[in-house]
């Protein structure tokens, strides 16, 4: 399989990356390189296997569902690009 | 007396111990070697004031007599570790003002034991890259160099800042982080030693993450020793990530010396690979006769699908950053670019802006794999190809108790070699990224040096939470390579 111009476009968006017009050529190069080279993967048998989504035989542990931190809302926004007050400040989104 | 920058962890524990050499002293010591190393560029932020202030906090305790078990001992930081008050970047634009509110577990437990931070190491940008040239702060330069040449040369990556530091003297060790050998391969091609540990191992807590069931913290030193007496103070069961693993973290110095007699060491045909140099295979096999020296028993094992590691994680990994580098959208915190006209037009130009080449190259293989109708092709396979790996670590451990393999596939490679072929760049790790998908824990010690005089490691990889074994296994190697080479300070220390 290997992508094309609209399908970078389109994963770019979905990625939420703006991509330069110019760089969406050599973007669908190097992807194909990769693509490409990932094929290898297609050799392998893997009917019946199951995928591996754990590395370690755990079980996810259980605890108390109960406020363990929050409350800081000053900690929270610190770091935010743009805030009044305790709000984080985004372009207009509902007309 | 060896001058304190030269000395491992253990030697200033013991100098400290002894009150030969103060806290103060040796932290100076650090931040006159730091500040004189900058050409190598392996620090993002130096914390000097910061430093001074832990160092005295530590003397105090020592003249208590209430010293803990890296009391005053200063170290360097990968800048993917979330410190409080303590700007941490990841390698990244989007981070590049980024001041934590809280602590990673590792740190924290860092700081509770005594330990001085003498500042955050460069890296590849979230980790991504095996050479430390896709960092916003730019390439850091591994301090060696081919004899007679001034060609500058990479550290290996992504934990390449810690690499230098430590090969360079800047502190006694580091903390790295490693999703597919980025402890263990920048620590080959400087040197030193790095260990990962068993997924689970250590809390990836308030660690930037870049492909969660792959990440894994670990210690990057002088000496396996020194390997051992971090990992101790590193891991630990922690309730804020519930994939670290509720068991006693060993003393893991303890069993150091107790030496490969008797033991099984495996050697997979497979990590032969072609158009190796010839010295990767010349080193190996005189890993393997070191250990037999010493009372191992060699043998021959199979692991037949490590050809197929390195593009499954091409997979994974990209596929799960995709979905952990979603939450850097401009608005929370991080990178916010100017002059958007709406939200989707502030992500996209946040996100286009603060990402380098690198990251924004896997954030869309990740997309594409995962987008519908190639997630089966793409995702679930690698997945599988995931279980038939660890399959295959699992049957070569009925045979052996610990593998011995190259830790690179060769020497530190020129800043700007291989920066034009990612597939090239993504080989550097084909011996170390299988023990990730495993989740195993793997060494890299330094072992020799090629003709041109440019250091090469051996790993050695053991059994889901056999840290101890691995180490005692490094051990041996380490006894017997007797690797006492240092790169020459040309950086003006």
């Amino acid at each position: 399989m290997s992508v094309d111009k609209d399908t970078v476009r389109r994963i770019a968006k979905l990625a939420r990356i703006a991509l330069e017009e110019e760089r969406v050529e050599p973007m669908v190069n190097e992807l194909n390189q990769i693509l490409h080279w990932v094929e290898q993967l297609g050799e392998v048998e893997v009917a019946g296997i199951e995928p591996l989504t754990s590395v370690v035989a755990q079980r996810l542990k259980m605890r108390e569902d109960e406020v363990t931190a929050g409350g800081d809302a000053e900690a929270v926004t610190a770091n935010a690009p743009q805030r009044e007050d305790d709000y984080f400040v985004v372009p207009k989104v509902v007309e | 007396m060896t001058t304190p920058n030269a000395f491992t962890l253990a030697e200033a524990r013991e100098a400290l111990k002894e009150k030969r050499l103060s806290s103060r002293e040796l932290t100076e010591a650090m931040i006159a070697a730091m500040a004189a190393s900058r050409p190598l560029n392996a620090f993002v932020t130096e914390t000097p004031e910061k430093a001074l202030a832990m160092a005295a906090d530590s003397d105090a305790r020592i003249a208590r007599g209430e010293g803990r078990a890296l009391e005053g001992l200063p170290l360097a930081i990968k800048d993917l570790f979330c410190t409080r008050g303590v700007r941490t970047t990841a390698g990244s634009r989007i981070l590049e003002n980024f001041v934590p509110p809280y602590e990673s577990t590792v740190t924290q437990n860092l700081w509770d034991a005594g330990a001085v931070m003498l500042g955050k190491t460069n890296m590849d940008e979230f980790a991504m890259g095996s050479s430390n040239e896709t960092s916003y702060f730019g390439p850091v330069e591994n301090p060696w160099r081919a004899e007679g040449s001034n060609k500058k040369l990479v550290p290996g990556g992504s934990s390449g800042g810690s690499a230098t530091a430590v090969a360079a003297d800047l502190c006694l060790a580091a903390t790295g982080t490693d999703t597919g050998g980025s402890i263990r391969q920048p620590a080959a091609v400087t040197g030193i030693v790095g260990l990962k540990p068993t997924y689970g191992r250590c809390s990836r807590w308030g660690i930037v993450a870049f492909a969660s069931s792959l990440d894994q913290a670990g210690p990057m030193t002088k000496t396996v020793r020194d390997a051992a007496i971090l990992l101790g103070a590193m891991a630990s069961v922690d309730p804020m990530d519930a994939t670290s693993v509720d068991m006693p973290v060993p003393d893991y110095e303890a069993g150091l010396e107790a030496g490969v007699k008797g033991m099984r060491i495996g050697i997979p045909k497979e990590y032969r690979i072609d158009g190796a140099p010839p010295e990767i295979d010349a080193l190996w096999h005189k890993g393997a006769e070191w250990l037999k020296a010493q009372g191992a028993e060699i043998v021959e094992v199979s692991l037949p699908h490590t050809k197929y590691a390195l593009p499954a994680y091409y997979i994974v990994a990209p596929a799960e950053a995709s979905s952990n580098l979603a939450r850097y959208d401009g608005v929370r915190y991080g990178h916010r670019a100017a002059g958007a006209k709406d939200i989707t037009d502030l992500y996209e130009k946040s996100r286009g802006e603060g990402f380098g080449k690198e990251v924004r190259r896997r954030i869309l293989i990740g997309t594409y794999v995962l987008s519908a109708g190639y997630y089966d092709a793409y995702y679930s396979r690698a997945q599988k190809l995931r279980t038939l790996i660890a399959r295959d670590f699992a049957q070569a451990f009925e045979q052996c108790d610990a593998l011995l393999t190259p830790a690179t596939p060769g020497p530190a490679f020129a800043i700007g070699e291989k920066t034009a072929d990612p597939v090239s760049m993504y080989l550097n790790d084909v011996f170390t990224v299988t023990v990730n998908l495993a989740g195993l824990p793997g060494i890299s010690v330094p072992a020799g040096l090629t003709k041109e005089g440019l250091p090469l490691g051996l790993q050695v990889i053991g059994k889901a939470f056999d840290e101890a074994g691995v180490l005692r296994v490094g051990r041996a190697l380490e006894v017997a390579a007797d690797f006492k080479a240092k790169p020459a300070a040309w950086w003006g220390a």
